[in-house]
């Protein structure tokens, strides 16, 4: 049985129609839908077990407490994390890449490098901003070359003695990319720089392995992988955790306090101030054992073919323009695409006309449409479950978009 | 298919559709003395429009250039003809709805935006100020 078919009724939402037809949601890259068990989990959580975690001696407090850390369990897992202590929830993958370059911003100096590159999401890309503004240091970015590949030569020449950090992203939101992080970690590594890869868009469809990957830190959206809104995942490799102090401070993160200093607590803890959003790691573990139920090689082979037909279908269609790797070489969930004489915002607005979400403009990319030449593309990303009939529904309405407007 | 599918009929009138094929003012103003470009921040669309205002303050002729979607390029052509003729002030006076009745088109919430950042940018080419 296909993906889609064993997963659609869990998706209470794709039964809605949407402008006269039922709703094609091929926005995921953006946030996915949640399947029904993520659903009740939080309700369930909220109507049984609901109080702050960790300092409540009740019953209640120990259940959500219990259920709060499970979650951590549950993400270990799907991280293929050494430790659980690596675990560090934040609000999702825009605040663990800010909490990052604020952390690690705190250790840098005049004249020390960072490098990114120029497919980056604007969240790896304006949190160093900041941090190179504030601290003196110097950006630089790895080219994107024109099949949508990382220039690996032009990231040799950008390593030096200076470099501090190497931030990428795993996926790319806009060309489907998947960057070869183990090498890029590689190199990073031989100059002692700190790795930081952006995995919301890797996540939801690829099987991961923190152990193998060697990264520093790995930054993930829950809601990008059928799980809630408001959590996301910052895994931080223990021996360098360990040497960082805490970026931001509050409760939760301290041991003993005085007027004028404070003892850290533990890790992971020391990076989660405040009260953490409980429901939503409740949701975020529902989900995971969704995807694991699933199995993560089946959901990569699943989107992996959706993809595939979706380039090989646009391609086939005068007047439209695909983005990124070619037919071939393994990309994420994600094609971008232009109409000629089509502007995306309008190209979009055309497909939701017919039930058919997809997004739409710069994906917060702007440098890499500067790259690209373009304003904007248009995009479609999948998830467990699209069909192939959604795909053929897709590439009828563009092959007849070009003379709409 | 050939022509408008119904769903584009719904989306955009028959003046979006005829100003966004073929914009009357659409191109670049060598004899501009005012001109202000900015970007819609939610899709990356860039307008800039160009005035020539003679020394008594009417407005000669408005030009505009730009990579933006169908409602933004009909609303900034529309914003063109508008101003041509007036003065700096009664241009200066124009309000979104005057743009719209022109355009008769139901604008979704999400596209607003696209419908009124060429008049902010003609607010910015005549005073150098964003309009609020």
């Amino acid at each position: 049985m296909r993906l889609d078919e064993l997963t659609r009724r869990d998706f209470p939402i794709l039964e809605r129609v949407v402008n006269g037809h039922p709703l094609i949601y091929l926005d995921s890259g953006a946030s996915s839908q949640k399947p029904r068990a993520v659903l009740e989990a939080m309700n369930r959580y909220y109507e049984r077990s609901h109080a702050n975690v960790h300092r409540s001696i009740h019953t209640l407090g120990e259940e959500a407490t219990e259920l709060y850390e499970v979650a951590r369990d549950a993400v270990q897992r799907f991280l293929g994390a050494p430790s659980r202590e690596e675990v560090v929830f934040t609000r999702g993958t825009t605040d663990g890449l800010g909490l990052i370059a604020e952390t690690i911003g705190r250790t840098l100096g005049k004249g020390d490098e960072i490098v990114v590159t120029e497919l980056e999401h604007h969240s790896n890309l304006i949190p160093w901003q900041l941090v190179a503004k504030d601290r003196g240091a110097v950006l630089k970015a790895v080219p994107v070359r024109d099949d949508g590949t990382l220039d690996l030569a032009a990231l040799d020449r950008l390593l030096t003695a200076r470099t501090r950090v190497v931030a990428f992203a795993h996926v790319s939101n806009v060309l489907g990319t998947i960057t070869p992080a183990k090498e890029i970690i590689g190199k990073a590594r031989a100059v002692n720089a700190l790795t930081v890869v952006d995995g919301a868009q890797a996540a939801p469809h690829m099987r991961l392995d923190m152990s193998a990957l060697g990264c520093d830190f790995y930054v993930l959206s829950a809601h990008k992988m059928l799980g809630p809104t408001g959590i996301g995942v910052m895994y931080g490799r223990r021996a360098v955790l360990d040497r960082l102090e805490p970026g931001r401070g509050g409760s939760e993160m301290i041991k003993e306090v005085w007027i004028d200093h404070a003892q850290w607590n533990d890790l992971p803890w020391r990076f989660e101030p405040g009260t953490p959003p409980i429901a939503e790691a409740v949701g975020l573990t529902a989900a995971i054992e969704y995807l694991e139920k699933l199995g993560m090689d089946r959901v990569a082979e699943h989107e992996r073919a959706l993809t595939r037909q979706t380039m090989e279908g646009l391609s086939r269609i005068p007047g439209v323009t695909v983005y990124g790797p070619p037919v071939g070489v393994d990309r994420g969930a994600v094609v971008s695409f232009a109409i000629e004489g089509l502007h995306p915002h309008d190209v979009a607005a055309l497909l939701d006309a017919e039930g058919i979400a997809v997004r739409a403009g710069h994906h917060c990319a702007m440098p890499l449409m500067r790259r690209l030449g373009v304003v904007g593309t248009t995009r479609a990303t999948f998830s467990v479950f699209n069909s192939p009939d959604e795909v053929s529904r897709l590439l009828t309405t563009v092959a007849g978009l070009r003379s709409a407007l | 298919m050939s022509g408008a599918t119904p769903a584009a009929n719904s989306l955009y009138s028959d003046v979006i559709r005829d100003r966004w094929r073929h914009p009357r003012h659409r191109g670049d103003l060598p004899g501009a003395n005012a001109m202000a470009e900015d970007v819609n921040p939610l899709c990356g669309d860039r307008v800039r429009m160009m005035l020539a205002i003679a020394p008594e303050g009417r407005i000669s002729e408005a030009r505009f250039v730009g990579d933006s979607c169908a409602i933004c390029t009909a609303s900034a052509d529309v914003v063109a003809d508008l101003v041509s003729g007036r003065t700096r002030t009664e241009a200066a006076a124009l309000e979104v709805s005057d743009v719209l009745a022109v355009l008769q088109a139901e604008i979704r919430p999400t596209r607003m935006r696209c419908a009124t950042l060429p008049l902010s940018v003609l607010a910015q080419a005549l005073d150098g100020k964003p309009k609020s």
